[in-house]
This record gives C-alpha cells, sequence and structure tokens, in this order.
C-alpha cells in the first residue's frame, strides 16, 4: 500500500505526520523522502546509510564530424536545449530534461547520450523501517527526475509513505502518483485553506482517494473545517496546536516518543488510513500513473 | 551589412524592444540594399524556457552579421557568439534611429553578456 502525505502549503506538517505515522504503523515500512531539495525525514528517524547512488539524466553530446547542422535536434527541443548556430550545435545541458528526442530524431546518428548527475539517492535502515531519500545538487532546477528515481527504489512488502514536497506543481505531482490514498497536511489559516483548496483540486484529478489532516489545530479558524464539511472531505486526524510538539521537533524528535497521550491519535490516523485505501481500491483509476515505473515526460 | 534590431513593431519607425529573447519581432535591415524584412517571434514569446537561444537561431537564420538589441542575457550571448553575431546592446528610440546609432558607432558591442537571464 502507498500512502502519500502532501499539501498545498509549505511548512505544515508533512514530514511530523509522515515520520510519526512511520512509528504507528505495524509491520513493515518504506518511507520515501521525496521532498528532493529539503530533504529531512532522516532528522527524526534515526538510521545507518546503506546505499547511496548518484543519478542523472541524460543529456546528448554532438560528434561535430557527423553533424551536418540539419537542426532537426533543435526543432524537436521544446526546451531550446540544443541550438544549430553557425558551423555546429550547441547543448545547455541546464535546460535539458533529458527526454532523449534529439537522439531518436538526429538522422546522422551524431548524437549520444551523457550521463549529467543531479543528485543521489540514499537508502538508509533502522529495523523494520525503511528510509530513502532523494537529495538534489544545490543549483539543480529539475526535481522530478530525481522524485521519479526515488520512487523506483520502493520496497514492495509493507506500507510505502511518501513525503512529497509541498505545492502543486509537477514535482508534488511526481510524488503522489500512483499513491493509493494522499494524506493532505493544513493548518487552519487563510494559507493553509486557500493552499488546501489547490492541493484537493489537484489530488482529485490525478483521481486518488484523500483525506485531510489539520496541523496546530485550534490555532487559527474554522475555515478549513466548514470547506471540508462543505466538500465532503474526510477530516483523519486534527492534531492540537501544542508546545511539547514544537519541543519535540526542534530536538529532531517526534510526537508518538515526546507525546505520550497523542500516540492513539497517530495509531488510529494509521488505522483508518489503512482501511480507507483499501476501501477504495475496487474503484475504477482511470488517470492513475504506474506506481513505481519511469515515465520519460516532461518534468 | 545586414542586422537585425528586436523591435515592437513591423517597419523602421517601430519602437526598438529592449527584450532580445522575448521580443514581438525581429527587424531584417540590410545597410547596402535598403531594404527591411520583419520577423515575427511568436516562438519566442511563446517558450516556457529558452527564449533567447530560439531567437539568436532565428537570428542566425536571417544571416544577419549583427544585432542590435536592449539587453542580452546569458544564454542568448552564448548561442550568438556561436553563430558568430556581433552583439550591440543599449538602444533605444525607433528602429532606423538604432540604425543610425550603429553607424555613428554609437552603440556598445557587447563582449558578454550585459543582464542575468530573465531580467525584464
Amino acid at each position: 500500500m502507498i500512502i502519500a502525505i502532501a499539501s498545498g502549503k509549505g511548512g505544515t506538517g508533512k514530514t511530523t505526520v509522515a515520520v510519526n505515522l512511520a512509528l504507528s504503523l505495524p509491520g513493515h515500512v518504506t518511507i520515501l523522502d521525496c521532498d528532493v531539495e529539503a530533504p529531512n525525514v532522516h532528522l527524526f528517524l534515526p538510521t545507518e546509510t546503506v546505499r547511496e547512488e548518484v543519478v542523472g539524466i541524460s543529456t546528448p553530446e554532438v560528434d561535430a564530424d557527423l553533424c551536418n547542422q540539419c537542426g532537426e535536434c533543435s526543432r524537436i527541443c521544446q526546451f531550446h536545449a540544443i541550438a544549430v548556430l553557425g558551423n555546429g550545435v550547441i547543448v545547455f545541458p541546464e535546460l535539458c530534461h533529458g527526454c532523449g528526442g534529439c537522439t531518436l530524431v538526429c538522422p546522422e546518428e551524431a548524437i549520444s547520450e551523457v550521463m549529467r548527475p543531479i543528485g543521489v539517492v540514499e537508502e538508509r535502515r533502522a529495523g523494520r523501517r525503511h528510509l530513502v531519500q532523494g537529495r538534489l545538487n544545490v543549483g539543480e532546477a529539475l526535481v522530478p527526475p530525481l522524485i521519479r528515481q526515488v520512487r523506483l527504489r520502493c520496497d514492495t512488502g509493507g506500507t510505502i509513505l511518501i513525503d512529497a514536497p509541498p505545492g502543486t506543481s509537477c514535482s508534488m505531482i511526481a510524488a503522489v502518483r500512483g499513491a493509493d490514498f494522499v494524506i493532505l497536511v493544513t493548518e487552519p489559516t487563510p494559507f493553509g485553506l486557500n493552499d488546501l483548496e489547490l492541493a484537493v483540486e489537484t489530488v482529485r484529478t490525478i483521481g486518488i482517494p484523500f483525506g485531510v489532516v489539520i496541523n496546530r489545530a485550534d490555532s487559527g479558524d474554522e475555515r478549513v473545517h466548514h470547506y471540508c464539511t462543505a466538500q465532503g472531505i474526510d477530516l483523519l486526524l486534527e492534531i492540537p496546536d501544542d508546545r511539547r510538539v514544537a519541543e519535540a521537533y526542534a530536538r529532531g524528535s517526534t510526537i508518538v516518543k515526546s507525546v505520550p497521550e497523542m500516540r492513539p491519535l497517530f495509531a488510529s490516523l494509521a488505522q483508518r488510513v489503512q482501511t480507507m485505501a483499501v476501501e477504495h481500491r475496487p474503484q475504477p483509476v482511470t488517470k492513475r500513473g504506474p506506481a513505481c515505473l519511469p515515465v520519460r515526460r516532461c518534468p | 551589412m545586414k542586422v537585425v534590431v528586436s523591435s515592437t513593431g513591423e517597419s523602421l519607425d517601430s519602437q526598438v524592444d529592449p527584450r532580445f529573447g522575448r521580443a514581438a519581432m525581429f527587424v531584417l535591415v540590410d545597410t547596402d540594399s535598403q531594404t527591411v524584412k520583419a520577423t515575427e517571434n511568436s516562438a519566442g514569446t511563446n517558450s516556457a524556457q529558452g527564449a533567447g537561444i530560439q531567437a539568436a537561431e532565428t537570428v542566425s537564420r536571417l544571416g544577419a552579421e549583427c544585432l542590435i538589441t536592449g539587453h542580452c542575457g546569458p544564454k542568448a550571448f552564448r548561442a550568438l557568439e556561436a553563430a558568430g553575431t556581433q552583439v550591440y546592446v543599449g538602444a533605444a528610440g525607433t528602429i532606423a534611429q538604432a540604425i543610425e546609432q550603429l553607424k555613428e558607432g554609437k552603440l556598445r558591442r557587447a563582449n558578454g553578456p550585459d543582464v542575468g537571464g530573465h531580467w525584464a
């Protein structure tokens, strides 16, 4: 079962929910930290690195002796990463999304592909819990290809939790596609509500069942509750606005360890999410993408 | 000499478009034969990224030796340099005025990008 934890707004508590849920679920659990621009699950889950792999995307390299400057490569590249100018072809690797189109269309077979590193995928372990995190290189802008590499490394046994990047752009979509259930984490503020609405629209379009977790409940207003009621959205959990939660977070600890009386909240969330994901499973999922396959498309 | 000017319109009376990659049009002026030809830059204005690169390709295809524009970013400059196009920046006013400024040596020849990418 794959459960993604996402949010429209950043800093609402995706990682908090993911980590505490991981500690509350029975059996083998794998967390995929897909927030590759700022992976932080490892701060709250002491684990040991077992494998680290550099990942990249393939970018074109042109053999000047074979190239006749026909321009087919440049015409197919919607990102203008390859251009025919003067007596040669120049490549702008930082614009290349690695689709391989130029290599395919080159009639002279003058283009070969070389891997350009964009980040690393790190696998860590602690007992029955397994963490896979992507870490994008500084200055790199192509997030989805790395997220797809993280997604490839999901263990098929046990439960998979995906800590998604914030927002509703292509990187969030790359992280949640193919999940059985999405937990949308929000806070009871006007910003939280606005971004929740965007996230709900996105997840509905992708066609994945979802529910909402309100973090720092009672710190704002009731508008998120009203919205969920009006939209018929399940409110899965409210995490109280408690100083001990913030203190635990600041120490790199978790709620289930530091605030024992909140343990049942996450245990019931774990149970509820598992039940809801199973209940929704038989539904037709026409818009669903493959769970763990790399897809060559616009990142 | 064939000169391309980034332009907001299609005639010599049109204003210079200070943007290169996302200029509305490119006006090709042949200073020897006194001919003027305008080319739309819809590919550039609609580009999600790399507008300057494809604009440089357009300029290169038009066979211009020289480009007059307002500003030129790093990728566009690299592309224009590869194409062997001379780049003059800081132009303003009409296309005709820009051509005159070039002839009178009043425009600055760029030996590198004068702005960062996406400056506008």
